[in-house]
C-alpha cells in the first residue's frame, strides 16, 4: 500500500516535483520571515526587558506612574535575598534611578543615572560584556560607566572626568565629579545616548538618597516563569506599599508593536499559503481526474472505496511531508547561520533605525515554532484540500468513472 | 448438449431492462433479457456498437443495477447487496478483464496479477506461487518484473486475464478483451482464454464484434437494440 502510494507520487514527475518546490519555496520564505520576524521580537524585548527594566521590577506603589526620586523606597530587610530564593528566579538586581545634568567641558546634556550593582547587573545587563572601552567599576568606586552615545556628545573618553548636578532625594542639592571607568553600548540607541552608570553607594550618596532604590529588577530562568514568580513575589509583600509589575505592563507599546506587526506578517503568510494552496489543489484536482479510469478498474476488480481514499490519502500525505522535510533541510541551516550571525545593517540606515529606537540589526529566530508551525500550515491545507479527491472517490460509481476517464 | 443443462447454473437474469435516462431523451440499453449462464461455459456475447453488450456485462458483473428485473448470481440477488457488500462480491466471486487499461500502471506485471489477491488477504506464499506459476503458463515469466507500459497491448491482456483468473472467481467477465489487439494478438489471447476455459474449467463471458474470436465460442448470444436476437450453442 505504502508501495503504491510512494509509486504513484512519481508517476507524473514533473507535476510532483513542481508541486513539491513550489511547498519548499514557501516553507522555506515563510520560515525565513517568521524566523526574522520572532528574532526580532525576540531581541526587542531582550534588550528592552531582559536587558534594562528585567521581566518583573519591584517599586514603592504608585513609581511607575509617577518616576521620581522621592518614591523610592527602603527594601524590607532581607528582601531581595529571599526573592532569590524562590523558584525560577537568577537574580534580584537593585537600582537607583533618576536624572542629572551631565556636562563635560562647555557641554550638558541630560542624563539617566542608574546606580547598580555591578556583581548583580551582570545577571541583567550583561554589562560587563558590553563595555566597550575602560573596564566596569566595583561596587565601592566612586567612578562611572557611561553610554558610548552620551560620551561622544560630551566629547569624553575614558579618564576623563564628568560632573553630574541634580536634585536629590526630598530636594536636597546633589552635585559630584566622577572619572569614566569605561564606555558601554547597547542594543537600545536611546539608552546608549544617555545613560550613566554608578555603582550603587556612589548614586545613593550621589542623591542623599542612603539604603534607598527606586526598583529591584528581577531576572528569572525563563521567561515562562515570570506569572509564577510575580505571584510569589507578590504574596510576600504588603501590597498597599509595593507593586510588583511585569514587563507587559511596564512595556505595553513594545507588546502593542510587536503584535500589530506579528499580524500584518501573518497576514502576508497566509497570502503565501493561498497561493500555494491553489497550486495543491490543482495538483490533487489531476491527481483524480487523470485517474478517474484506474479507480473505475480498482473499484470493479473489488477494491473498496476506503481503501482506496486511504491510498489517495497517503499518496497527499507523503507529498506534503516530502515537502516539508525538504523545507527544513534547505531552511534550517539557512536560518541556523543568521541567527548565530545577525544581518548587520549598513551604517546609512542605522540613523533612520536609531529614530525609532531599533538596533540597526536583523536578527533571525530559530526557535522550533518557526518551523513547526510551517509544518502544521502545509499539513492543514493537504488535510483540508484532500478533501475534495476522497469526496470523489466517495460519490463515483466504477461504470461512471470506467466511462469518464477514457 | 446434454451437459450443459447438467451443469450449475452461474448466472441467471430474469426479464432484465436498463433505461438511461439521459438528461431529456431516454435510452433503452436492455429489454426482457432472459439468460442462463452455467458453470464451465465460454460464451460469446455479440452484437453491433451500441446492443447493449456492455450494459449488459456490467449487470451480470454487479457494476451496474438493472432498472427492472432479477438478476442472480451464484445464487444471490446481487442487486440487493449494499456498496460495499457488492464491492467484496466482486471481489470474492467475478473477474474483470476490460478492454484496455486493466493493469495499475505503477506495479509490475506479477504485482499486478497479485493485486486482486492482494485485497483478497490470500497468504504472501500462495500468492507468489500462484502469480509466478501463470506468469509462466502465458509465457510471461520473464516479463514478471517490467511495468505495463513496457509491455505490449497483447500482453497487457494476458496479464490481465491471469489477474482475474488468479483470484479463483466464479466466472471472469471480458468486454470486448481483442478490441484493441492486432489480430494474432487476438487470436493468441483468445487461445489463452480457451486453454483456461479447458483446464481450469474457468466460466468466462466475453463480449466482442470480431468475427474470428466469435468462431472461438462455445456458446454466442447475439444482441440487437437491446434484446436477445439469437442464442447457440456450437459443438
Ligand atoms: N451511462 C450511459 N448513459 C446513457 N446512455 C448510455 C450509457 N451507457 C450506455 N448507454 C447507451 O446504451 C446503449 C447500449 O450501450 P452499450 O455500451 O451497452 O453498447 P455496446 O454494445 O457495449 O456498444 P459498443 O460495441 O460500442 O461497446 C447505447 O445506445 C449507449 O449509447
Ligand atoms: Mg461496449
Amino acid at each position: 500500500m505504502f508501495k503504491l502510494a510512494w509509486r504513484n507520487i512519481w508517476r507524473n514527475k514533473r507535476r510532483t516535483i513542481i508541486t513539491i518546490v513550489s511547498i519548499v519555496f514557501a516553507v522555506i520564505l515563510s520560515s525565513l520571515m517568521r524566523s526574522m520576524q520572532l528574532g526580532s521580537y525576540e531581541r526587542m524585548i531582550d534588550n528592552s526587558v531582559r536587558f534594562y527594566t528585567g521581566y518583573i521590577q519591584v517599586h514603592k506603589l504608585g513609581y511607575w506612574d509617577e518616576q521620581v526620586l522621592d518614591n523610592a523606597f527602603y527594601p524590607p530587610k532581607g528582601l531581595q535575598e529571599q526573592i532569590e530564593s524562590l523558584d525560577g528566579v537568577e537574580a534580584a538586581v537593585p537600582r537607583l534611578e533618576s536624572f542629572a545634568l551631565a556636562s563635560h567641558g562647555t557641554r550638558t546634556k541630560g542624563a539617566l543615572i542608574i546606580g547598580v550593582d555591578p556583581e548583580k547587573e551582570s545577571h541583567l545587563t550583561e554589562m560587563e560584556k558590553k563595555i566597550t572601552e575602560g573596564t566596569m567599576v566595583g561596587l565601592n568606586e566612586p567612578r562611572v560607566v557611561m553610554g558610548s552615545g552620551l560620551a561622544d556628545y560630551l566629547n569624553m573618553k575614558v579618564g576623563d572626568t564628568l560632573v553630574l548636578i541634580s536634585q536629590g532625594y526630598h530636594g536636597v542639592n546633589a552635585a559630584g565629579k566622577y572619572a569614566v571607568a569605561g564606555l558601554v553600548e547597547f542594543g537600545l540607541p536611546q539608552l546608549t545616548n544617555q545613560v550613566v552608570f554608578m555603582p550603587l553607594p556612589a548614586a545613593q550618596y550621589f542623591y542623599g538618597a542612603d539604603g534607598l532604590l527606586t526598583a529591584i529588577a528581577v531576572v528569572t530562568d525563563q521567561s515562562g516563569y515570570v506569572d509564577d514568580v510575580r505571584e510569589a513575589i507578590l504574596g510576600d509583600l504588603d501590597s498597599s506599599a509595593y507593586e510588583v509589575m511585569d514587563w507587559k505592563t511596564m512595556m505595553p507599546e513594545l507588546i502593542q508593536g510587536i503584535e500589530i506587526d506579528n499580524i500584518s506578517g501573518i497576514i502576508m503568510l497566509l497570502l503565501l499559503y493561498l497561493v500555494i494552496g491553489f497550486g495543491m489543489f490543482g495538483t490533487f484536482l489531476m491527481m483524480t481526474k487523470e485517474r478517474l479510469y484506474e479507480f473505475g478498474v480498482m473499484l470493479s476488480v473489488g477494491m473498496h472505496r476506503s481503501r482506496l481514499q486511504l491510498l489517495i490519502f497517503s499518496e497527499i500525505v507523503l507529498l506534503a511531508t516530502l515537502a516539508v522535510l525538504t523545507g527544513f533541510a534547505l531552511s534550517l541551516p539557512v536560518i541556523n547561520y543568521f541567527s548565530q550571525n545577525p544581518i548587520s545593517l549598513p551604517e546609512e540606515y542605522k540613523t533612520a533605525f536609531e529614530k525609532f529606537d531599533i538596533e540597526p540589526i536583523y536578527a533571525f529566530s530559530n526557535e522550533p515554532i518557526v518551523f513547526t508551525s510551517q509544518a502544521w500550515v502545509v499539513f492543514f491545507m493537504a488535510l483540508v484540500l484532500s478533501a475534495y479527491p476522497l469526496y470523489k472517490i466517495w460519490k463515483i460509481d466504477p461504470v461512471t468513472a470506467m466511462r469518464e476517464g477514457r | 448438449m446434454e451437459t450443459v443443462t447438467d451443469k450449475k447454473i452461474v448466472i441467471e437474469t430474469r426479464d432484465i431492462a436498463k433505461v438511461y435516462q439521459d438528461s431529456k431523451i431516454a435510452v433503452q440499453a436492455l429489454r426482457d433479457v432472459d439468460l442462463e449462464i452455467s458453470e464451465g461455459e465460454f460464451t460469446a456475447i455479440v452484437g453491433p456498437s451500441g446492443s447493449g453488450k456492455t450494459t449488459l456485462l456490467n449487470i451480470i458483473g454487479g457494476l451496474d443495477n438493472p432498472t427492472s428485473g432479477t438478476i442472480r448470481v451464484a445464487g444471490r440477488d446481487i442487486s440487493k447487496l449494499k456498496d460495499s457488500e457488492r464491492i467484496d462480491f466482486r471481489l470474492h466471486n467475478i473477474g474483470f478483464v476490460f478492454q484496455q487499461y486493466n493493469l495499475i500502471p505503477v506495479l509490475t506485471a506479477r504485482e499486478n496479477v497479485e493485486f486482486i489477491m492482494l485485497l483478497q488477504k490470500i497468504p504472501v506464499h500462495e500468492m507468489k506461487a500462484r502469480s509466478l506459476h501463470l506468469l509462466e503458463e502465458v509465457g510471461l515469466k520473464e516479463k514478471a518484473n517490467v511495468r505495463p507500459s513496457e509491455l505490449s497491448g497483447g500482453q497487457q491482456q494476458r496479464v490481465a486475464v491471469i489477474r482475474a483468473l488468479a483470484s479463483r472467481p466464479k466466472f471472469i467477465l471480458a468486454d470486448e478483451p481483442t478490441a484493441n489487439l492486432d489480430s494474432a494478438s487476438a487470436a493468441n489471447l483468445l487461445d489463452m482464454m480457451a486453454r483456461m476455459n479447458q483446464e481450469e474449467g474457468m466460466t468466462f463471458i466475453f463480449s466482442t464484434h470480431d468475427q474470428r474470436v466469435i468462431d472461438k465460442a462455445r456458446r454466442v448470444v447475439t444482441l440487437e437494440d437491446g434484446i436477445i436476437k439469437s442464442d447457440e450453442i456450437r459443438s
